[in-house]
């Protein structure tokens, strides 16, 4: 039996040090995203994610035209790209009557239609799945470092802006009476949204980066009653999506990205069963109610 | 404390809050009142900064930002978050504690406190989502009680709410009126507004009257306001008076 686990769950990891990395890579990952992802969910904006992953796509893929498969360029090309498709996005809801999901809707498509154009222009179909895609078991240095520094600098500013961040997802009015000043908060928040995505596209790329964002975060709800006991539960669901999935990429040899990703939903169908939080199960062999 | 100068406050250029000049009476306690659609919830607005007047403006003098608590309509809290009864109460710390202040142990005895007050201890600790919308409003006046604030602001707080409790947090208003602080409460009965609240602004988008309650509700001013509510015009022409028009 142990020796049947160390085959299957430990070898891999201890053997290759591809894998080693690529583990720690998807743990950072965790670390940063899965408490960005919860956020987005809270202030329902889970679809938000889902834009600026495509957004960040022109921004990459100019690095990747300016010096190649850089990862310090498309990085840097992405983030930039995030960030003015939220700042637009942003500006646009503040000063007209367009919606944020609207706005967002809007502006990422442009971005995502630029995008397409400029890979298709010089790059090979290969590149765009690169790009799409990622390849986690590719990840070197340089990668690593980014997304340690990301889910550092992520873990730290939300430490700071918990607080308001979380009144202005709750009551937002109330904070703006008593002089919180909300849309810095908020753009504070995009912010990150952006440099996680950028964070997890060399890895899983700029489409499955968002998965490991919004599938724990989601699927937490189900399991914890309390924003601490979900922060806590979306970060153990990410990490064990990610160890689950590189081993069964690693195991059937399949691409890495869309392993990590298929797990962390497959939990989640499962979560929507058994989850103690309004799972179905638990409401059909619910106890008798209380008395009044 | 609070002067209104001349205040108008405008969506797409049709006002809401049109030419009100006037001031609220320190330490008592206001009605707004007036038809729907009168600009009472955007006046409310307009006074605690939500809102930027489209001229005038709204002087406050001896209150600074901190000093105001103020009474949302429920429709702009999401309940859906999973918050419990007592950490929504003890928001009410933030001007004090603000982004990373401590809240202590005697803020966390206000809190508990004001909880007992608005008779909801048992539910401290049940998240928001389960309340009644009348015992929710119970927790959003026990947050206010935690401002201690001398400034309150209410918009519609009696909304939604069944006779019992109305009568309960009326009496915090009571008590409220007694400490001196100043209340402004935009109202929808007019005989809470006659029981509770010794002055009334009676506006339809402008003043139609302001000053103690049983010379401002009377039957032919009632009447002027909802006339006026009735004359209220798609394809109004621009607003001329003194020189404010663009």
């Amino acid at each position: 039996m142990i020796d049947f686990l160390y085959q299957w769950v430990l070898a891999p990891f201890v053997e290759f040090a591809f894998m080693r990395r690529a583990l720690v890579a998807c743990l950072a990952l965790a670390l940063g995203s899965a408490p960005v992802g919860l956020f987005l969910v809270m202030r329902r904006m889970s679809l938000v994610g889902d834009a600026m992953s495509h957004a960040v796509l022109p921004g990459a893929a100019v690095g990747f035209l300016i010096a190649g498969l850089s990862l310090p360029a498309m990085s840097l090309g992405g983030f930039v790209a995030g960030v003015l498709v939220a700042g637009f996005a942003g500006l646009a809801t503040r000063f007209t009557e367009i919606k944020e999901d609207a706005s967002f809707a809007a502006f990422y498509l442009l971005s995502l239609a630029i995008g397409v154009l400029l890979v298709s222009s010089s790059g090979s179909n290969v590149d765009l799945m690169h790009l799409l895609f990622g390849s986690v078991l590719a990840v070197d240095d340089a990668a690593l470092l980014l997304v340690a520094s990301v889910a550092s600098v992520t873990l730290l500013t939300l430490a700071v802006i918990y607080r308001p961040l979380l009144l202005e997802s709750l009551d937002p009015v109330f904070l703006r009476a008593v002089g919180g000043h909300g849309s810095v908060w908020h753009l504070l928040f995009l912010l990150l949204v952006v440099l996680n995505l950028v964070s997890g596209f060399q890895a899983l790329g700029t489409l499955m980066s968002v998965g490991l964002m919004m599938l724990p975060a989601i699927c937490s709800r189900l399991w914890a009653a309390t924003v601490g006991g979900m922060l806590l539960a979306a970060f153990l669901i990410a990490a064990l999506a990610g160890m689950g999935g590189l081993l069964l990429s690693y195991h059937v040899e399949l691409p890495s990205g869309p392993c990590i990703i298929l797990l962390a939903g497959l939990f989640y169908i499962v979560s929507l069963f058994v989850a103690p939080q309004g799972g179905v199960l638990p409401r059909l062999l619910r106890q008798r109610h209380l008395e009044s | 404390m609070i002067r209104l100068e001349n205040l108008t406050v405008s969506y797409r250029r049709h006002p809401a809050v049109h030419h009100v000049s006037g001031s609220f009476a320190d330490g008592q306690a206001t009605a707004i009142f007036g038809p729907n659609g009168a600009g009472k919830s955007t006046l409310l607005k307009a006074i605690m900064g939500a809102l930027k007047p489209d001229a005038g403006r709204v002087l406050m003098r001896g209150v600074a930002r901190r000093d105001l608590a103020y009474l949302p309509q429920q429709s702009e809290i999401d309940r859906s978050l999973p918050v419990s009864v007592i950490d929504l109460v003890s928001s009410g710390h933030w001007q004090r504690s603000g982004l990373f202040g401590k809240v202590g142990r005697n803020d966390d005895d206000a809190s508990w406190n004001a909880l007992v007050t608005v008779g909801l201890e048992d539910f401290a600790t049940r998240p928001i989502a389960a309340l009644s919308s009348g015992q929710f409003q119970r927790v959003l006046f026990a947050r206010i009680l935690v401002q201690d604030a001398p400034l309150i602001l209410l918009d519609e707080p009696f909304n939604a709410v069944d006779a019992a409790t109305t009568a309960d947090l009326l009496a915090l208003v009571e008590r409220w009126k007694a400490e001196g602080r100043t209340v402004i409460a935009v109202l929808h009965d007019e005989q809470q507004v006659r029981e509770h609240f010794p002055q009334t602004l009676l506006m339809a988008r402008e003043v139609i009257a302001w000053g103690d309650t049983a010379e401002v509700l009377t039957a032919d001013k009632l009447r002027r306001a909802s006339d006026t509510a009735a004359h209220w015009s798609a394809n109004a022409p621009v607003c001329r008076v003194d020189g404010v028009t663009q």
